[in-house]
């Protein structure tokens, strides 16, 4: 296949796939598998391949440097962006430094510091997610790991410039949202999104580890669910196999993904920006109302432009 | 607004006529110091133990009751229901689920209950978790209504008062459960560009998705003694990393110590903490003349009145220094 065949037909496949829900090939425990594949690209791989030079920031200034999130300045393209991700290590040793991808209140306000200088450079700010959750365990509880994750979410939602996400990996709890609200949200296409880990709910709902299995069917945590229900945007392709098999190509369709987000997202004024970021998720969600008649509303969020039969119409507001 | 409720103190004086709405004949022991209650004596007293003062769970309806202190008040959007995107089920479905919880709770629909209110005469917007339903979790149907709350209070000009009571994230309905917290947050940022306050009660357990949401962004948050506070809880904590954690590990007190709240209020004084910082925050809106211009008449004030009764050196010195000012 010449370099030029092998584009268009990446460009097809590409297409297809953001422009309607891909299809579940797989089950969802095999892609819970996939994205705990131990070779599968983490934030710091993705970093390498996207920008030309990366300054890694430490430090929330009070506490301590939490090594569950990579926080930064980096060179993408001809701009510049502010990078905030989680990130897992890939040996024992690694692992546990990273403390296998679990930040503390600390890696969330290392976040918050240099959104705080992404927005007073007006840098975008691009945020990947990729963990099994914020980390559980009493000091994290002691320095406010609850307050952490809460002013990461307002603090994204009061940016005025450009944010996205990018569920690159595992995005479970609130551990995950904490850097997930944003202008546009893309999903890999084997990632997952979820309220719980799928061992959590066994343990919670079934009582019962072993039916993580059946947890992770029901939860459906998979990105062709995630962008149905209007929680993610777009869902970047992943080469075959999975991102693994080849990160240089997965970064490189995430890059063209990116760099044209990051163009739309461009166009908009700051306030436009901020108000259309705060009303998609004030609209975010599904529910009844009696008096309209049994199921009859239904409320999705809006989509972007390029919206197709995914999103619902908004339901009326009554008023009481 | 469909529904008004007379609150308990209306049925004071005559309280064997019928018991306070909410309450089952049957009465409760206190699990800390073995007192028994009427239950009717229980909520007259906010379901507090009167002589260890323990803390009983409370409905929304009681909490929003208690913070009302004898006034009536009405709740709005009581027709708001879950959908159930997943088609959820575990041991048992979630629809099923819901609608054992809907029957329990006395009207109201759902695991959260708005209502407009007076506390100590101060109008609010309030709004209170009912922990008795599936735990107080936040689904769409919380998210959703908290979002309205604060729409309602900010059109008005009111203050919110939020009580919270849940174990986090409703697991059922997936990640558009985890949506709802960035949700709850949009719901602050309305009160925070209408420069309105919102006050924050926690009350036992506030954990998970909610304390890492709506429960941990108030300007003000009290929580009730021995309330759980905590993103992980004890369990998840204690099964993920073998730590044996203290008895008064993320309680109300703990986390006072801890910095995180501001102060620990008993639920029978919340009418009258909440009602105090109304009243400092419930200024004249819009009568504020620029500060520079407040700033340069209040100089003029004093020196009017204050420089002729200073010693004269002292006086002739301030107006040397202060150019035309005496």
């Amino acid at each position: 296949m010449t370099a030029r065949r092998g584009r268009r037909f990446v460009r097809r496949l590409t297409d297809r796939i953001s422009s309607k829900p891909p299809e579940e090939e797989e089950t969802t425990w095999q892609t819970i598998q996939l994205v705990r594949h131990p070779e599968r690209p983490y934030t710091l791989d993705y970093i390498d391949r996207l920008f030309s030079d990366f300054e890694e920031l430490h430090g929330d200034r009070s506490h301590g440097d939490d090594a569950a999130i990579v926080a930064g300045i980096a060179r993408y393209g001809r701009g510049a962006v502010a990078v905030i991700g989680h990130q897992k290590g890939r040996d024992a040793q690694d692992r546990v430094f990273r403390n296998f991808g679990m930040p503390g209140p600390e890696g969330y306000r290392k976040g918050m510091r240099v959104m705080g200088i992404a927005e007073r450079l007006g840098l975008p700010v691009l945020t990947l997610i990729d963990t099994p959750g914020a980390f559980p365990g009493a000091e994290a509880e002691k320095r406010g790991q609850g307050v952490a994750i809460a002013a990461s979410m307002r603090t994204m939602l009061r940016l005025d410039v450009p944010v996205i996400a990018v569920v690159i990996g595992e995005g479970s709890s609130g551990g995950a949202l904490a850097l997930g609200v944003a202008d546009r949200v893309l999903m890999l296409e084997n990632a997952t999104y979820s309220v719980i880990s799928p061992e959590g709910a066994a343990a919670i709902l079934w009582r019962d580890a072993a039916k993580a299995p059946l947890a992770a069917a029901a939860f459906k945590p998979t990105a062709a669910n995630c962008y149905r229900w209007g929680v993610t945007d777009v869902v970047v392709p992943e080469p075959a196999g999975g991102a693994h098999a080849d990160p240089d190509e997965a970064a490189r369709l995430l890059d063209g993904y990116l760099h044209r987000s990051l163009r739309d997202l461009a166009a908009l004024e700051p306030a436009e920006r901020r108000r259309v970021r705060r009303e998609r998720y004030r609209r975010i969600g599904a529910h009844r109302e009696l008096a309209l008649g049994d199921g009859a509303t239904m409320i999705t969020p809006p989509r972007s432009s390029n919206s197709d039969g995914a999103t619902a119409e908004p339901a009326k507001e009554k008023t009481d | 607004m469909a529904r008004v409720h007379i609150s308990i103190d209306r049925l004071r004086g005559k309280p064997r006529d019928r018991p306070p709405r909410g309450v089952s004949g049957e009465g409760e022991t206190c699990p800390k110091c073995g007192t028994h209650f009427r239950a009717e004596e229980l909520v007259r007293n906010a379901r507090v133990c009167t002589s260890c003062s323990h803390h009983f769970a409370a409905t929304a309806r009681q909490r929003l009751d208690a913070l009302a202190d004898g006034g009536e008040w009405s709740e709005p959007w009581t027709d708001l229901r879950a959908g159930d995107p997943l088609r959820f089920s575990d041991l048992e479905s979630y629809t099923s689920r819901v609608a054992k919880a809907e029957a329990k709770t006395d009207g109201s629909g759902e695991a959260l209950s708005v209502a407009r209110l007076e506390i100590q005469g101060h109008p609010a917007i309030a709004a209170a978790m009912d922990f008795g339903f599936l735990g107080g979790s936040m689904g769409s149907v919380v998210g959703e209504k908290l979002a309205r709350a604060s729409e309602r209070a900010a059109e008005s000009g009111l203050p919110l008062v939020v009580i919270t009571a849940s174990g986090g994230a409703r697991m059922q309905e997936g990640i558009l459960a985890l949506m709802q917290m960035a949700r709850s947050v949009v719901a602050y940022e309305t009160m925070a560009d209408a420069h309105l306050p919102v006050i924050v009660v926690l009350g036992h357990p506030t954990t998970g998705g909610v304390w890492a949401s709506f429960a941990a962004l108030g300007d003000v948050t009290y929580a009730e003694p021995g309330a759980l506070i905590a993103f992980s809880g004890p369990r998840v904590i204690e099964q993920t990393t073998r730590e044996k954690l203290p008895d008064d590990f993320g309680r109300a007190e703990t986390q006072l110590a801890n910095g995180q709240i501001d102060a620990v209020v008993d639920r029978r004084e919340l009418p009258h903490r909440i009602g105090r910082v109304l009243a400092i925050l419930e200024r004249p809106r819009g009568l504020e003349a620029p500060p520079a211009f407040v700033w340069a008449q209040e100089r003029a004030q004093w020196a009017a009145q204050t420089l002729p009764t200073l010693p004269k050196r002292l006086a002739d010195r301030i107006r040397g220094d202060d150019g035309a000012q005496g």
